[in-house]
């Protein structure tokens, strides 16, 4: 199946380095529809001002655009209310307000934090920031050899001193789909909560925060075909009542006086300053383009393109693919007989394609791996069979280019 | 784009067969340096002696354009002093910026030229160069 959409893609019309241009990074950053760009653009010509405050019209429509993309992400993610979606500047600082507003108030010595090995940096880090900070311990859910999660080793690892379990819902490196409905289920169990990084699966299938119980769930706007900059934090209700803001000043008040203030309700206590208005705005019209052609047809697409490489890699000789035999979701990482990945993306430039290099921001999992980097290529809905052809063609070039033997 | 420019003879032989890979037991001065936005990584060991580097190792792992490049700094420094190696280092980094700038005496790294057009790369060739700067500055300013 082909969704047809590439030419509603200005940036996929050019030719890099002599070739048309094959894009397979999306899973660092998706390309943007001309409605995103024509929406961000609309929104500066005619509707900018700030929100929340003016009298004025476009302090209306401002504000009325702003609040609009919320609701737009409420209904994409299944959120009961818009009061659960906070706008952030993206998945990373999603998971660190989590960490440093939530996370810092629960934990303390002798309480634990369940990671796995595979958690993007973002997912890592601030875990690792909380644990130091407040004397809780980090514990992880040992990978099965492809490195998928089993959920025996999940009831083992959680325990009734588990507070929190931090999990991505699709691995950006191997593309496993982690099952987070039923590990939401052990956390709760146990008294847990599960934050889920949804950077890698909000843009690809259908997510229902509510079917997944998640407690808190995190994406970024711009690996869904929106702006960058712009993010989104959904949390319970009830969990997001109970948090402290972390950023203070203007926007975020109820009332202030010279030694003390209070906080405006959810969801706007989190979003101190003026917010990424546009940003918002692009954001529900990457929601709104996505809707239309329908995240389960985008989910099956993927697939399909995904599985039609993992089979054209697999005639490749000395390839190693890491992670599942199948695949789900539209990523494959792998290495090329011992050229280096930087090497071969260097080589795969030169006919006009782009893939990702390196540690894809998930050092552990790489040392789990045994590997120091590896090439991903990711696809996207404006993916083909083709861009995968392309793809197979110009390894094989790369092979021939530094005579691996392999 | 070429990619011959890029991938030059000479900097292929020095990654298929790198001179001064290895490791001193000791009498040297060690630097790990790390490029953490690609995961490259090099240990490089200087023998330093009344300022003259006598010896030259390194260990590591990274693209060809980083471990040649190492390989050929190693071979290089070899028999300098410190303030030639400096030397060396800034015209590398003149080399980088796309410079006519001569190695007359270890001319494989003129081949190294051929980064300047593929921006991305320029920091794979300069780690090692980097770790070398470190070395010194460590012998200079730390005894």
């Amino acid at each position: 199946m082909n969704l047809d959409v590439r030419e509603q893609f200005p940036i996929l019309q050019q030719e890099i380095n002599g070739h048309p241009l094959v894009y397979l990074d999306s899973a660092a950053t998706s390309q943007k529809p001309r409605v995103v760009i024509d929406a961000l653009q609309h929104y500066y010509q005619w509707d900018n001002a700030n929100v929340h405050r003016g009298v004025h019209t476009l302090g209306s429509r401002a504000t009325d655009a702003y609040e609009g993309a919320r609701e737009k992400v409420a209904r994409f993610i299944n959120a009961k209310s818009t009061q659960e979606i906070i706008f952030t500047r993206g998945t990373t600082t999603a998971l660190n307000l989590v960490a440093s507003s939530y996370a810092r108030a629960v934990c303390g010595e002798g309480d634990e934090i369940v990671l796995t090995p595979m958690e993007h940096h973002s997912n890592l880090i601030p875990w690792q920031q909380v644990a130091k900070a407040t004397g809780a311990t980090l514990k992880y859910i040992t990978l099965q050899p492809d490195g998928s999660v089993d959920l025996a080793e999940v009831e083992k690892v959680v325990t009734a001193q588990t507070k929190i379990v931090a999990i991505a819902h699709v691995s950006n490196v191997m593309g496993v789909v982690n099952p987070v409905k039923q590990i939401a289920e052990i956390a709760h169990r146990n008294g847990a909560i599960i934050v889920v990084d949804g950077a890698q699966s909000a843009p690809h299938m259908k997510v229902d925060v509510q079917d997944l119980d998640s407690d808190f769930y995190a994406f970024s706007s711009h690996k869904m075909c929106g702006p960058t900059g712009i993010g989104v934090l959904y949390g319970k209700k009830a969990l997001l009542e109970s948090m402290e803001p972390i950023e203070f000043g203007g926007e975020m008040i109820d009332e202030v006086g010279l030694y003390d203030s209070t906080w405006k309700e959810l969801p706007w206590k989190f979003e101190g300053g003026t917010p990424i208005i546009a940003g918002a705005v692009g954001l529900g019209a990457a929601i709104d383009f996505l809707t239309d052609i329908g995240m389960d047809n985008i989910e099956r697409h993927e697939s399909e393109i995904a599985s039609y490489a993992m089979n054209r890699l697999s005639e490749l000789k000395g390839i190693t693919v890491y992670g599942p035999r199948t695949r789900k979701v539209g990523l494959v990482t792998f290495n090329l007989g011992d050229v280096h990945p930087h090497d071969v993306a260097t080589v795969l430039d030169a006919s006009g394609i782009a893939v990702r290099a390196g540690h894809h921001c998930c050092q552990p999992l790489m040392r789990w791996l045994n590997v120091n980097s590896t090439v991903r290529a990711s696809f996207y809905l404006y993916n083909t069979k083709d861009d995968v052809d392309r793809l197979i063609s110009a390894l094989i070039q790369t092979k021939e280019y530094f005579g691996d033997a392999t | 784009m070429q990619l011959d420019d890029l991938y030059r003879q000479v900097i292929m032989d020095h990654y298929k067969n790198p001179r001064n890979k290895g490791k001193f037991e000791d009498g040297a001065i060690t630097v790990d340096l790390n490029n953490p936005t690609c995961g490259d990584k090099i240990t490089l060991q200087l023998k330093v002696n009344n300022g003259v580097v006598e010896d030259a190792k390194y260990t590591g792992d990274g693209c060809s354009i980083s471990m040649s490049s190492a390989s050929m700094m190693t071979a290089a420094v070899k028999g300098k002093t410190l303030e030639e190696a400096r030397d060396m280092i800034a015209r590398f980094s003149q080399l980088m910026l796309g410079e006519d700038v001569q190695f007359d005496d270890y001319e494989d790294i003129e081949a190294l030229s051929g980064v300047n057009k593929f921006p991305a790369r320029i920091k794979c060739a300069t780690l090692s160069w980097n770790a070398l700067r470190k070395v010194i500055d460590e012998e200079q300013f730390n005894k």
